[in-house]
């Protein structure tokens, strides 16, 4: 049983922290499908640091960094210039594997040095960060500021709120996170490196944020959940096909996130009014 | 409207097609530029670079036919995503769609009892039949509970992947293929004919142009074409209308799911004649689908300059693959790129863009001046 809990832990701690960007990144307004994109970017970055310079928190600091500096072309192709949100970030995604599948190409299959302990204080930092952003986005001035700007930007905007600097900020956020994800993955919890070692986790977070119903704190129990749903479905092998147990997670999110949204009548009270549209200033 | 230089910018609805081209030529142009600085890190200086794709794919008359047979599963998925994204059905999942067709298209080749004569039109029949099915599927998720079709289609992509995996490597592998992770070859009834000694397999490239005709008529011609125009640009407008979502969306949904699995049928019936790794039927068709889409700007028969395009960029990944030893997933830099760069110049799009130098005279009298301070 505890062995199952941590090792639910270790799947889902990169999982928390790229929904918790993302949950920042949607209620500010912009969605980003990029995670899985930013995530292998981080990934590659921290590994190839890690192993370079010999010290892994070089490598999630760099990893950190990339991830923001992708999220910052996202922000500029949907902010700056009103792009559509969702075919930029699967752009996004398409560039960031291409990048690191390139990249990484000399790096393939060799063992980290000096790896990360998987359920360490990332994992610890995770939850304290979800508990952080809930008191933030619901108790903190500037947090309210944020959401105003995901609901209504136009009255944001009035209310002399920097609706863009808002939403900038808040999609860079994304990336560290997703970053930071993406180091985690390739420091700690399988530490090497390999061609799309993200295996579709950053789209498995988008569906978290959804299914969190944009709540950090109930982002922790979502991944928990997915954590413990991959870990499970290594723990059956033996008994099925191992194609079919590598299904179960994709599976398995489809169905949470269908019964997520049936159990409210397809309605998402919580889903940020203005998600997934540009804000064009003096325009309704 | 207001005046850039010598330019003058004014808000349109109906861009010209040829400053839509010539934005989509920057884009590409764009897309080069950058990616040349990945170029120059992975360590391949990007002008000779450039210069050694465009010479194994331009300029060698043998790479024309490999540009083709690129050409047509992209044309397909593309045409159809085409139709999809006009009712705003976010389908992604065109990568499962081709793979579903496909292993459809092979229980029909090695595993059905029909007359070697009607291999071939029941192949496509299933491939078609199959993806659409696999579309179907997040279709009545979306309308049932409304569960985000972006999200669902992809995941199902990852579950073709899989059971693609598991039947060549379990129920379907072949006997005589020697443990290789392979379905036996398919009976020579069932291989589609090709043009010569090339790969193009022409019956699919027929259906491709086929379709995306088909699908131009349907979105210009008809009354279903119509509402979906209309339901993608204004649901709101589209409900009051009394149009049906649910009949627009399980239209598109199945045709542009169809349309991939024809395309995966082609792959195995017309190149590889067997089932194989799910990585080796497509290389990422169905991803590279939506920036042939997009480069379509809204029109299904774009889509046939636009998987040209992007059939070119696949054949330079093979190039690149073997004349500058870099890995495939290249064509996926340049393909995100030129999507983030198309995504990134649409709001131009809708801008008409005039030259007109003022040559020192005065602004016209109809023009009033503006007031200070305004």
């Amino acid at each position: 049983m505890e062995a199952t809990i941590l090792r639910a832990l270790a799947f889902g701690t990169p999982l928390l922290w790229a929904a918790l960007g993302e949950i920042v990144a949607e209620r500010s307004g912009v969605v980003n499908l990029g995670v899985e994109g930013m995530m292998i970017l981080g990934a590659f970055f921290a590994f190839a640091t890690a192993q370079v310079t010999g010290e892994p928190l070089w490598g999630l600091a760099v990893a950190c960094l990339v991830g923001g500096a992708a999220a910052l072309v996202h922000a500029f192709v949907c902010v700056t210039l009103r792009g559509n949100q969702y075919v930029s970030g699967i752009a996004l995604g398409m560039v960031g594997l291409g990048i690191a599948g390139l990249l990484g190409r000399g790096w393939e299959g060799t063992p980290l040095a000096r790896p990360l302990p998987e359920v360490s204080w990332l994992t610890l930092s995770g939850i304290l960060l979800s508990v952080a952003l809930w008191v933030f986005l619901r108790h903190t001035r500037w947090g309210i500021v944020l959401r105003s700007v995901g609901e209504f930007p136009a009255a944001a905007d009035a209310q002399g709120v920097p609706v863009f600097a808002v939403r900038y900020l808040s999609v860079v956020f994304g990336g560290l996170a997703a970053g930071v994800a993406g180091g985690f993955l390739s420091l700690a919890y399988r530490p090497s490196w390999t061609e799309g070692m993200t295996a579709g986790m950053g789209w498995i977070a988008i569906a978290i944020v959804i299914f969190a119903g944009w709540d950090p704190l109930r982002a922790v129990a979502g991944s928990l959940l997915f954590g413990a749903l991959f870990h499970l479905s290594f723990r059956l092998q033996g008994y099925l096909a191992p194609e079919a147990l590598k299904m179960a997670p994709y599976l398995g999110t489809i169905l949470a996130l269908t019964l997520a949204t049936a159990r409210r009548g397809g309605r998402w009270q919580e889903m940020p009014e203005a998600l997934g549209t540009p804000y064009v200033r003096g325009e309704r | 409207m207001r005046r850039l230089g010598p330019l003058l910018v004014e808000p349109t609805l109906e861009p010209s097609w040829t400053w839509s081209l010539t934005l989509s030529g920057l884009s590409i142009v764009g897309a080069l530029l950058t990616a040349g600085f990945v170029f120059r890190a992975y360590g391949v200086e990007p002008l000779v670079a450039y210069r050694t794709l465009a010479e194994g794919t331009l300029f060698d008359a043998r790479a024309l036919p490999e540009v083709v047979r690129r050409t047509i599963p992209l044309l397909l998925v593309g045409a159809g995503l085409v139709l999809a994204f006009r009712a705003q059905f976010w389908n992604i999942g065109a990568e499962g769609q081709i793979l579903l067709g496909a292993a459809a298209a092979t229980w029909v080749a090695l595993f059905s009892p029909l007359p070697p004569p009607l291999l071939i039109p029941a192949m496509f029949a299933a491939g078609f039949l199959a993806g659409a099915l696999w579309g179907l599927v997040p279709a009545l998720l979306r309308l049932r509970w409304t569960t985000n079709e972006v999200l669902t289609t992809l995941m199902l992509n990852y579950v073709a992947t899989y059971a693609v995996e598991w039947l060549v490597h379990g129920p379907w592998k072949g006997p005589t293929m020697m443990g290789f992770a392979y379905t036996d070859t398919f009976p020579e009834a069932a291989w589609l004919p090709v043009i010569g000694p090339t790969r193009v397999h022409w019956p699919t490239l027929a259906l491709g142009l086929a379709f995306a005709g088909f699908a131009a008529f349907l979105l210009g011609r008809t009354t279903l074409g119509f509402e979906i125009r209309v339901q993608g640009q204004n649901p709101e407008a589209a409900r009051y209308a009394g149009i049906d979502a649910v009949r627009t969306t399980l239209a598109v949904a199945c045709l542009s799911a169809g349309a991939a699995g024809v395309a995966g049928v082609g792959e195995v019936a017309g190149i590889h004649h067997k089932l194989l790794s799910p990585y080796q039927v497509s290389l990422g068709y169905g991803y590279a689908g939506i920036v042939v889409a997009w480069l379509a700007r809204g029109n299904p028969l774009g889509a046939i300059p636009g998987a040209l395009l992007l059939g070119l960029v696949f054949t330079s990944g093979d190039v690149a693959q073997v004349a500058l030893r870099m890995p495939f997933r290249v064509t996926d830099v340049f393909t995100g790129l030129i999507l983030l760069f198309l995504i990134g110049t649409t709001p131009l799009l809708h801008m008409r863009v005039q030259w007109a130098p003022q040559r020192g005279q005065p602004a016209p009298a109809a023009t009033p001046v503006t007031p200070e301070g305004e």
